[in-house]
């Protein structure tokens, strides 16, 4: 019987020859993720079992959400995280000015590959399955358990095989594709399941893209989303990746939970409106929204494509007087090429801050919070109540053209509206 | 097991940032956390929750971020358990890793309204709701599921591997 990608990987990490939905495994895992949130608790359960870690070169820890530390206490978080890194060896441990958001580092630094199977204690863990590696969010204590076997339980998912046909639009993105299947299916409409993305649209879509578009699988609440892999995931790879990979394909019969057709072509840019990713509108039927704040960056958007994005929409324009725009590159590397191809100066030019990477005002922690009654456009993943701030301020989900956009206009606007 | 307690009820989607606003995640210390449990929501249910009480919600409950947190957060509030009509998938192994107790019901949460006393009974699978005197099914959990909870959570269950593997 054929199976999918995402059971393939689970298979061969199992070591089983098949596997099917629903199935209980353990897995043998490439990769186990921390952050300062995350990890000092998944440090105090480890430090019960009174062993070392598996494998140092498969932990990799990165201080970025409270990083460079807000106060005393997120000091005290990314203190224990780097005190633990030293102790135990693990130099996949990334310090401020070399750290990066980790979504956009691991797959920078070649730390994940086709293939894998990857857990982290973050949420949004689920980006690595643009390249074509099984990759799914799980909480401190699972991470504890995995730093000390190298394992992990599974129950295999089944899958939704969702197909995007035709040609995207001018300033049609992975986000603008991600935010209208979310809206289509719901909140819960892939819980607990795969989200295999294929079709000529995908195809042609970037790796940056793709990494937006896995990143908010779990906005569907899925277990992970997952690429096919091709010759754009095999340049991302090369010269990033130091060990071996395998590449696993989907069979011509494997069984699907469902398969969902999209016509990409007709899909405009897309906004999501307070307070849940699903609310998906086309920014074209949004009437005068004015806005406070436009935050461009985070795990989902803060990639060196998105700020180009940014920066063609902003070039030689201004933020408008009414508007706070923070823009946030996602890891040193992306900040020193937007650096070096002139986007930094652009951004200064029009009038917006530029910050240090850290996943910052994504979540409320710091770096651009919201006050009461304040509205942000945001490329970032969540809309949820008090998600940027106060729980009366409100969050628009857009991609980086639409929000640009929006710091030029004061309101939220088309990419169409400024050019 | 049995659990019998007052409910307290949520509808549908209840997002971890409002289980526990990421604000308050530079500590991990569970009483701290419990202060502010629900706060964007309901910012009385803190004060209000008593212990042994229970929380009954709708579809997707702990739906976003991975924080174990919120599991801890509800559990030091003094909540015994959560009954939902489903659970987000790492809010729902969160909950079984820390011994927070959890039961999926759709019919129960239909059913319960605000302040009605139910009885949970783990092991045959049911909750009465005895305000109302209606009873609910629990979907199962798998076995492999009931060996962790049986171990007390998943580290206990994990430091018996280890130990057996050393």
């Amino acid at each position: 019987m054929g199976m999918t990608i995402t059971e393939k990987i689970l298979a061969a990490h199992a070591g089983l020859e098949q596997v099917e939905p629903g199935q209980l495994v353990n897995a043998r895992i490439d990769l186990a993720l921390g952050n300062d949130i995350t990890a000092p608790l998944a440090i105090k359960e480890f430090r019960k079992l009174g062993v070392k870690v598996f494998d140092p070169e498969r932990i990799a820890l990165v201080p970025d959400h409270f990083t460079p530390a807000k106060d005393i206490k997120s000091a005290e978080q990314a203190k224990l995280l780097r005190d633990f890194a030293r102790e135990q060896k693990i130099s996949n441990y990334f310090e401020v000015g070399r750290m990066g958001i980790e979504h956009c580092l691991l797959p920078e630094q070649g730390l994940v590959g086709p293939g894998d199977l990857v857990i982290g204690a973050d949420s949004h863990t689920c980006t690595y399955g643009a390249l074509g590696a099984v990759a799914t969010g799980i909480g401190s204590t699972d991470l504890a358990a995995a730093m000390a076997t190298g394992e992990c339980w599974f129950r295999v998912p089944e899958t939704i095989l969702l197909r995007y046909h035709g040609q995207l639009q001018p300033y049609v993105g992975g986000k603008d594709l991600i935010i209208y299947t979310i809206g289509q299916i719901g909140v819960d409409g892939a819980r607990y399941m795969a989200m295999e993305f294929t079709g000529e649209a995908i195809a042609a879509l970037s790796m940056d893209g793709r990494f937006t578009m896995a990143n908010m699988a779990i906005e569907a609440g899925a277990k992970n989303g997952i690429f096919p892999v091709d010759a754009k995931t095999l340049a991302y790879i090369e010269g990033r990746l130091q060990r071996d990979y395998r590449v696993f394909q989907s069979d011509a019969d494997a069984t699907y939970a469902e398969i969902i057709d999209i016509d990409a072509s007709s899909i405009e840019p897309q906004v999501a409106l307070p307070h849940l990713p699903e609310n998906a509108r086309s920014v074209r039927e949004l009437g005068e929204i004015k806005i406070d704040q436009v935050v461009i960056g985070s795990c989902t958007n803060g990639r060196l494509e998105d700020l180009r994005q940014a920066a063609a929409i902003l070039k030689g324009r201004q933020v408008h007087p009414e508007i706070r725009a923070i823009i946030i590159p996602g890891t040193q590397q992306i900040y020193r090429e937007a650096l070096d191809e002139g986007l930094i100066q652009i951004f200064i030019d029009a009038g917006a801050a530029v910050s240090t990477p850290t996943c910052g005002p994504c979540l409320g922690g710091h770096m651009g919070i919201l006050a009461k009654g304040e509205r942000a456009v945001a490329t970032t993943n969540r809309n949820f109540v008090g998600r940027m701030g106060h729980p009366e301020s409100e969050v628009y989900l857009a991609g980086p053209a639409v929000a640009a956009a929006s710091a030029i206009k004061g309101r939220i606007a088309a990419p169409e509206e400024v050019r | 097991m049995i659990i019998q307690g007052k409910c307290h009820t949520f509808g549908n989607d209840i997002d971890t940032d409002v289980i526990i606003p990421a604000r308050y995640l530079n500590t991990s210390d569970p009483q701290e956390l419990a202060r502010h449990c629900m706060e964007d929501l309901d910012p009385g249910f803190a004060g209000r929750v008593q212990q042994g009480d229970i929380i009954a919600a709708g579809k997707n409950f702990g739906c976003g971020s991975s924080r174990e947190h919120a599991p801890l957060a509800i559990k030091a509030a003094g909540v015994r358990a959560v009954i939902a009509a489903s659970f987000a998938r790492i809010f729902y192994r969160n909950a079984i890793n820390i011994g927070l107790p959890i039961f999926e019901s759709a019919a129960a949460a239909a059913g319960i309204q605000a302040g009605d006393e139910v009885k949970i009974d783990a092991e045959q699978g049911v909750i009465v709701n005895l305000t109302r005197g209606e009873s609910y099914e629990v979907t199962p959990l798998p076995p492999f599921i009931q060996e962790i909870i049986a171990a007390g959570g998943l580290m206990p269950w994990v430091a018996r591997k280890v130990n057996r593997d050393v």
